[in-house]
Order: C-alpha cells, then sequence, then structure tokens
C-alpha cells in the first residue's frame, strides 16, 4: 500500500541544510500496524507528514496505492487526504465552536456528502469509538480522552484505508492513553492499515512492527528479518 | 463542498468572533446608511425645486424682456441690460397666437399698502385674471379681480392670506377700501393660504389689475409674460411662435427671451440630479474604507485561525474551498452590513422628515442598489487577499500553530 523509495526531505535553515528524512525506503502493506519511534528530531513526524500528503519529498519516491504521489496536483492531493488517510493529532485539533457530531461532520462537509447520509454516518462513527451519547457536546464539555476519540471518528468517517496518528496519547494520562490505543487497535483489526508516530516504548512496543529513525534515517526496522 | 455548509460554516466563524463580525459589520453599515441619506438630501432637494417650477402651472412658457442666450433661469435674464420694453401691446399681439390658449402679463414691485392706522410693504402684482387660472390659485373668498380686461385699470385687489389676516384681522376684507401706494383700491377677494411659490411668498402679496400696476410704478414696461401653450406638444411652437411675434413687432430685433418651464425643470433637474450622484460618489468612499477594514481585521482572523485552516487542508480541504470558505465570509459580512446600513439609512430619514416636514428623504432606488452591491463588490474584492493567504496556508506549520 504503501512504498518510500529513497526519500530525502531536507530543510533549508540558515544557511545549513537539514536532512529531515535521509534516503529512507520503506514498504508498508495494508492492514499493517507500525509504530515510528524516536527522539526528537528524529524525522519521524516528517515522515508521517510526507506519508499523508501534506508535505511532499525533496527526492525519492513515493507511491500510495501503487500512484506516484509527486504526479499529483493540489486537487488530487486534497481528493487522497480526503478518501484514503484519516488524521489523528496529539493536540486533537477539534473545531471549537461545533459539537461532536459536526466536528466528526466536517470531512463529508468538505467532500459534499448529503446531509442526511452524513448524520447517519457520523453516528455510526461515533458509535464506533463508544461516544453515542456525547454527540451534541462541544469539545470543551468533553475529556481529553472523550475529544481524541471524537477525532479518530473524524479520521476513519471517510473510511479511509490508512490512519495516521502523531502521538496520539501524548495530552493524555495513561488510562484515556491506554483506551485510545484500544480503539486503534480494534480499527487495525478491521483492516486499516495503522501508523503511530510515538516515542512511548510502551505504545510504541504493542505494534506489530516498530520503525526506529535517528536522525533522519530508518535505524531499525523490526519488521525486516 | 454544498453551497448551504459552505455559508453554514462561514456563518459559524462569524458567530464565533462576534466583537470583530460587529465591528465590521458596523464599518459595511455607516458606508451604506451614508450613501442613502446623502442621495436622500440630494433627491429631497431636488425633488423639491422641480415640485416648486411645476406649481406654476402646466405647459407654461415665459417671455422676458431682454437677451439671454442661455435657457433656463440665470443671473443674466433678471438683470440684463433691457434695451426694449415688453408692453401690454406685445402680450395683444401674443394672444393672436394659435398656439397660445391664454397668457397673463405681469408687472412687480415693492409697495407700501395701509388700511387705518395699519401699513405694510408687499410686494405687488399687477396682472390680469388668466394669471390665476394659469397659476391654479385658489380663492378663499370673493373673486380674483372680476370683470378686468387686459388693458383696463381698476380700483381693485386681491389680498394674499397674511396681508387680509394683518390688515383686516377678523373683519371680511371683501368689498372694504385699502391704500395701494397712492391709490385707493377695493378688495375684490382673498387668496387662500399657499406658502412659499419660487421665493415669493405668495400670502405676502397684493394684486392689482395690469394697467393698474403700471400707473402706480409709472412704467410701461412688463417684468413677463406668462402664456400656457395649448397642450404639451404645442410648446415649442409656442415658444417659437412668440419669438416671431415679438421680434416683428420690435422691428426684427430679437431682444427678448423666451424660456419653457420644462427647460426651466430639465435644467434644475439635471443639476440636482448631478449633485446627488456626486455625494452618492463622495459616499461611496466610505464604502471602500469599510472594504479595507474588513480586508485587514480578516487577515487577523485568518492569522488567529491558522490550526482550523490547518485541520481542514488535513481534511482534505482543497485550496479553492478554502478560498470559497473566507470569501463567503466577507461577502456575509458586507451583505449583512449594507442590510443594516439601509434600515440606518431609512431612520436617519425618517428622523429628518420630523425636522424638515416639507422635504421628502427617499433615497433615489439606483443609490440604494448600488450601494449595496458596492458594498458586496468591496467585500468580496477585499476578501480575495486574507482567502488567499489562508489558502497557502502550509498546513504542517498551520497545525503545529507556528
Amino acid at each position: 500500500m504503501i512504498e518510500l523509495i529513497e526519500v530525502c526531505r531536507d530543510y533549508v535553515v540558515g544557511d545549513q541544510v537539514v536532512h529531515a528524512l535521509d534516503h529512507v525506503s520503506l514498504r508498508i502493506p495494508a492492514g499493517d500496524y507500525v509504530s515510528i519511534m524516536g527522539p526528537s528530531g528524529s524525522g519521524k513526524s516528517t515522515l508521517l507528514n510526507i506519508l499523508g500528503l501534506m508535505d511532499r519529498p525533496t527526492a525519492g519516491i513515493y507511491r500510495l496505492d501503487g500512484v506516484d504521489t509527486s504526479t499529483m496536483n493540489d486537487e488530487e492531493l486534497a481528493h487522497a487526504r480526503q478518501h484514503q488517510i484519516g488524521f489523528v493529532f496529539q493536540s486533537f485539533h477539534l473545531v471549537p465552536r461545533l459539537n461532536a457530531l459536526e466536528n466528526v461532520e466536517l470531512p463529508m462537509i468538505l467532500a459534499g456528502i448529503p446531509p442526511k447520509q452524513r448524520h447517519s454516518r457520523s453516528l455510526g462513527a461515533l458509535a464506533k469509538v463508544g461516544l453515542s451519547k456525547r454527540a451534541d457536546h462541544r469539545p470543551n464539555q468533553l475529556s481529553g480522552g472523550e475529544r481524541q476519540r471524537v477525532a479518530i471518528a473524524r479520521a476513519i468517517v471517510m473510511q479511509p484505508k490508512l490512519l495516521l496518528a502523531d502521538e496520539p496519547t501524548g495530552n493524555l494520562d495513561s488510562k484515556s492513553g491506554g483506551e485510545i490505543i484500544a480503539i486503534l487497535e480494534q480499527l487495525n483489526g478491521q483492516g486499516l492499515t495503522v501508523l503511530v508516530v510515538t516515542h512511548d516504548p510502551a505504545i510504541g512496543g504493542r505494534a506489530r512492527r516498530q520503525l526506529q529513525f535517528r536522525d533522519g534515517r530508518l535505524l531499525h526496522d523490526s519488521g525486516q528479518s | 463542498m454544498r453551497l448551504l455548509d459552505c455559508n453554514r460554516l462561514a456563518g459559524g466563524a462569524l458567530l464565533r468572533a462576534p466583537a470583530r463580525t460587529f465591528m465590521m459589520l458596523l464599518a459595511t453599515a455607516i458606508g451604506v446608511a451614508a450613501v442613502v441619506v446623502l442621495t436622500s438630501l440630494g433627491e429631497a432637494a431636488r425633488r423639491f425645486v422641480t415640485d416648486e417650477f411645476r406649481s406654476l402651472g402646466t405647459n407654461l412658457i415665459i417671455v422676458l424682456p431682454g437677451r439671454s442666450e442661455t435657457s433656463g433661469l440665470g443671473p443674466g435674464m433678471v438683470i440684463a441690460a433691457t434695451p426694449r420694453d415688453l408692453t401690454l401691446d406685445d402680450a395683444r399681439a401674443l394672444q393672436r397666437s394659435p398656439y397660445i390658449r391664454r397668457l397673463a402679463p405681469v408687472v412687480v414691485g415693492e409697495v407700501s399698502v395701509s388700511r387705518g392706522g395699519l401699513e405694510r410693504e408687499v410686494t405687488l402684482l399687477g396682472t390680469t385674471p388668466e394669471f390665476r387660472v394659469i397659476r391654479q390659485w385658489h380663492m378663499a373668498m370673493g373673486e380674483f379681480l372680476p370683470n378686468v380686461g387686459l388693458e383696463q385699470a381698476a380700483p381693485l385687489c386681491v389680498l394674499g392670506a397674511t396681508v387680509s389676516n394683518e390688515l383686516f384681522r377678523r373683519e371680511s376684507p371683501l368689498g372694504r377700501w385699502l391704500r395701494v401706494g397712492d391709490r385707493r383700491c377695493r378688495v375684490s377677494g382673498v387668496l387662500e393660504p399657499q406658502g412659499r411659490s419660487i421665493g415669493v411668498d405668495v400670502d405676502e402679496v397684493v394684486i392689482v389689475p395690469v394697467v393698474t400696476a403700471q400707473q402706480l410704478f409709472d412704467s410701461p414696461g412688463l417684468f413677463r409674460i406668462i402664456a400656457q401653450a395649448k397642450g404639451r406638444a404645442a410648446i415649442e411652437a409656442a415658444k417659437r411662435d412668440a419669438r416671431r411675434i415679438i421680434t416683428a413687432r420690435h422691428y426684427g430685433e430679437e431682444d427678448i427671451t423666451v424660456i419653457t418651464q420644462d427647460a426651466v425643470l430639465a435644467t434644475f433637474d439635471g443639476i440636482f440630479g448631478n449633485l446627488t450622484r456626486a455625494l452618492a460618489g463622495i459616499a461611496s468612499i466610505s464604502l471602500v474604507v469599510a472594504g479595507v477594514l474588513i480586508m485587514n481585521v480578516m487577515l487577523i482572523a485568518v492569522s488567529q485561525r491558522t490550526s482550523e485552516v490547518g485541520l481542514l487542508k488535513a481534511l482534505g480541504a482543497t485550496r479553492r474551498q478554502i478560498i470559497a470558505l473566507f470569501l463567503t465570509e466577507a461577502i456575509f459580512l458586507a451583505g449583512l452590513g449594507a442590510c443594516v446600513g439601509i434600515i440606518f439609512g431609512y431612520l436617519i430619514d425618517a428622523l429628518l422628515v420630523l425636522f424638515y416636514p416639507d422635504l421628502d428623504f427617499r433615497p433615489p432606488s439606483w443609490a440604494v442598489l448600488g450601494a449595496v452591491l458596492t458594498a458586496v463588490a468591496a467585500g468580496t474584492f477585499f476578501g480575495i487577499l486574507p482567502a488567499r493567504r489562508a489558502a497557502e496556508l502550509d498546513p504542517i506549520a498551520a497545525l503545529a500553530g507556528r
């Protein structure tokens, strides 16, 4: 499903070139459960952004479902983000003025899906994360764990094949964090490809496959034998 | 994205920042209200003046002594050196024109009238009974110089309402004698109160037969001849005919000016129409200022909402959708502000009517429509920059809140 070939991502900071990703090659088959670990600045977030089509490699090839993403224009990238990829962020990024249900509806609004269908699909997604009863609550009326569950519902409501989670438990206590990971694992069990960026070894260790990054390089890949 | 959803999202964003929204709304509203009120003023002035001229009567042509090259009422026509007087003989000659239904010669001057111990300075109008018909004046009592011919002097006078009240108090003035200048006249009638008409307070006049007035002022010259054409179509022909007849009588010298009420009306209409348009133009500048304010405040809004923009991008919003969302906000603001401004404008107009009940404060419909369109156009135009800036945001930096 994901294929990276010699992908580099360089930033110019002042007169210095920083290699955020340095010739990374990687294949992730559909349905995999992968954790990406490494210290700050190791390139794991950059990798996630590139995989999520929010950033483009400076060099190398990224194929998503066999399609070379470097050939895609802005519209196509937006379309791919909409239909193939779900994002979960460390700080949830819910829209404060919308209630849980409306937040989940947001990607469908952008996709132009009719309201009736939106409503039932959003309820379905909230049910999957166990938040049916909180549908009409605003983010500030929800606990951190509940907010992250709304965010997960929003990420899966378009039925993507790939879920990218950037430190999804970073702002949560260990109990709610555990619940979030359980939900992600449950979704993975239903066939969703899940990538989790974390620096918590306890959470990273639960993944079927673990990638270790350092200084933009893929240091260790437990899936490769 | 569906239009309704786009509107709901944009509307929700506006509601979330009520202070900001209110400020931008107010800016547009003030601009639109300014256009509405200023054009109302211009229109009120235009309507007032044209109504004044219309009140002169219908299908009028006015013959004045002296030559003036311009049509309309210029200072030259009143003060111009008069080579030859306009006389009653000229008036009689004009009466034979097939295009003229009726006419009235007019002599005007200042005179003092007195009765008993009461004395008063008034405007004396010397004319014939036809004058009342042309001007469509109504009598409060009595008759307007009954049975007085064109060249007939008679010791009769008609009083304006104020003159009658001042000199006779509660008595009936009909048939009573009055001293007008160095003559004695009997009151044949009193006019209904009518207020001012083109600078002359009709209630303050005393009217005598034209010949009597000529004798009083010891001058054969007429101030002007007011004639009524036989219908609208005959106005131009009557004007040409009048000029031809008088010129022939004045030994081939065209030393008169013939103006039509239509020309005067058109002149004033034009002047005040231009004034109104100029006012509208000046007021629209405030709409552009409002647009600039919307732009600045929206630029701030974009920088405060970067993470929301980043999120929308992560969720699959295209550049175009982001632009559409922010432009919709701008257009909402401008449109709503315009509506509020129209309401403000009409309220101010209603207030003005309380203070100046004689004037009719109503904005012309083109100004209202134009103000709304300009407001929305300004909102759209000045919304483009913030919207594009939002669309250009780097989603990663935006999500990180940088």
